[in-house]
């Protein structure tokens, strides 16, 4: 899957979802994408080193979240 | 001195005869107010006030007023930050951030003094000075600081500091050695090799989280176990050997003639007695593979569980074998809410050799699996447990082996499948009734 195509989908798929919840698991990424969780990897790391996506740790447990979204970001003066 | 906050509570705390990290932070809380080296603290100066405040609250209600996790991080690392935040900012500005960074031990936790007062000196002026050298996770905790002093910290750790930061989340945590061949004649394998090979090899796993939950490797040299990797780690790699152990007959009767001190001349402090070897060694060998015959100490190596026991109460006479290598176990969990569980045998032995692309391949097709097949929060060993041993096995391409039965008739994970029975499982119903009655 070509970098843009997976990049739009994820965009797509999360903006959708952000009603109901913004913070996903790595899994929930890679079925999105429908393709192996090592290949769906490298495409989601890329997303975060641009800024489409961000990190959110519990310290024990990582999610993934569109960048600024959710109420993280506020709560926490972080945006 | 004065503290900003009275804390009656906390207080108690130091009066048993113990150490008390309520003294800890209250000597920091004092040092940081004196600040005689004149620091330019770059966090709130009365962080350990607070702390101590916001805790006494915490005990006062009886309930936390922590808020942990959070996007906080360094560019480009799903890990080694912790975010904590605290609900009473405005009581409490001190500790209104107060973020847990994971820096990776040195392999072995091998130190020099300078790089100590480095990292002090680091956290003093960029954290809180309150750090927890080692956590369970094995690595050095900094307790405490703000979001802008991250990447700052990160930048001296890594630049100037040659140290990098450790694993949190679902990623790879740090990995864990004991310190191996650079002291122990016990090591069967170079633990510290071995760990900072696979450390280097998997740093994608260790700062971008994509795996299903938290994943431990421990290294351990020989079953004495040190960093007790069996219990606390998701792959436990186990020194171990295929040969026999090695007897110095002299050297036996030196221990029994009490020449030599046994165990190494520990529990020297007290009388026990002269050395007895049939009382203190071979009654309690707990397969009763040794015995004495005439002047000679025998073993029946086969059944050797690798107790360690005889070893390590006579060092000098027994040893490890020559054959040396390790045993791989995985699904190890340590959880205060679901229940600890110990590793169960994968590998029963692999040597441990340059490049390491053998025990590189084990790994690996465990993540497949687990990366595949485990639920959000699921560690391997609960995916193990409910897909079964045998779907492991042939996920990682090994083949049953009886030294992967933990108890006989209690965990019969080795099923026959239809394809491998000659006549599949039908049977002639007719033909069975002729010689069985209904």
């Amino acid at each position: 899957m070509e970098y843009e195509e997976a990049r739009q989908r994820i965009f797509d798929t999360l903006t959708k979802k952000q009603k109901s919840k913004s913070k996903f698991y790595f899994s929930d990424l890679a079925k999105i994408l429908e393709i192996k969780p090592r290949d769906a990897k490298k495409l989601i790391n890329k997303m975060v080193e641009d800024g489409t996506l961000e990190y959110w740790s519990s310290g024990s447990t990582s999610m993934y979240g569109l960048k600024g979204t959710g109420k993280q970001a506020h709560t926490e003066h972080e945006d | 001195m004065k503290l900003k906050h009275e804390t009656p509570m906390l207080d108690e705390l130091e009066s048993g005869p113990w150490p008390s990290f309520v003294s800890d932070i209250k000597d920091e809380a004092a040092k940081r107010a004196k600040n005689e080296k004149n620091v330019e603290y770059q966090i709130p100066t009365d962080v350990c006030d607070d702390l101590l405040g916001i805790l006494e609250l915490s005990f006062k209600h009886g309930r936390t007023h922590w808020k942990h996790g959070g996007i906080v991080g360094v560019f480009g690392y799903g890990g080694g930050v912790i975010g904590r935040y605290c609900d009473q900012p405005q009581n409490f500005p001190g500790v209104a951030h107060f973020h847990t960074m994971r820096v990776s031990q040195p392999g072995g936790k091998y130190y020099n003094t300078d790089f100590l007062k480095q990292l002090c000196d680091l956290w003093d002026l960029r954290g809180s000075g309150v750090t927890n050298m080692h956590g369970s996770t094995g690595d050095i905790i900094l307790l405490g600081t703000t979001t802008p002093q991250l990447e700052e910290i990160f930048y001296e750790l890594t630049h100037n500091m040659n140290q990098d930061l450790g694993g949190s989340g679902s990623n790879l945590r740090t990995p864990a050695d004991c310190l191996g061949q650079s002291r122990c004649e016990y090591a069967c394998y170079d633990t510290q090799h071995l760990c900072y090979t696979l450390t280097q090899e998997y740093q994608d796993e260790l700062h971008r989280p994509a795996f299903p939950y938290k994943f431990k490797f421990k290294f351990d040299g020989c079953p004495n176990g040190c960093v007790a990797s069996i219990a606390r780690s998701d792959m436990s790699f186990i020194g171990t050997w295929r040969d026999d152990i090695r007897i110095d007959q002299e050297a036996v009767q030196a221990y029994i003639g009490g020449e030599i001190a046994p165990n190494g001349g520990a529990h020297a402090g007290r009388d026990w007695g002269p050395f007895d070897i049939q009382k203190e060694v071979i009654d309690l060998c707990p397969t009763e593979c040794m015995w004495m015959d005439g002047k000679e100490l025998k073993i029946d190596n086969k059944e050797c569980v690798r107790c360690m026991h005889c070893i390590d109460a006579m060092p000098r006479a027994l040893r490890i074998g020559q054959d040396t290598g390790l045993s791989i176990l995985v699904g190890a969990k340590a959880p205060i809410l679901d229940g600890a569980q110990m590793g169960t045998m994968l590998v029963p032995f692999i040597k441990a050799e340059e490049p390491y692309d053998e025990i590189k391949e084990v790994i690996e097709s465990i993540w497949d699996w687990w990366m595949e097949e485990g639920k959000n929060r699921e560690r391997l060993g609960e995916l193990m447990k409910r897909q079964g041993l045998q779907r492991m096995l042939e996920m990682t391409n090994q083949k049953p082996d009886p030294r992967m039965v933990k108890e006989p008739r209690h965990n019969p994970y080795i099923f026959w499948k239809e394809e491998e029975v000659e006549g599949g499982f039908e049977r002639d119903v007719n033909e069975f009734r002729k010689h069985h009655q209904r």
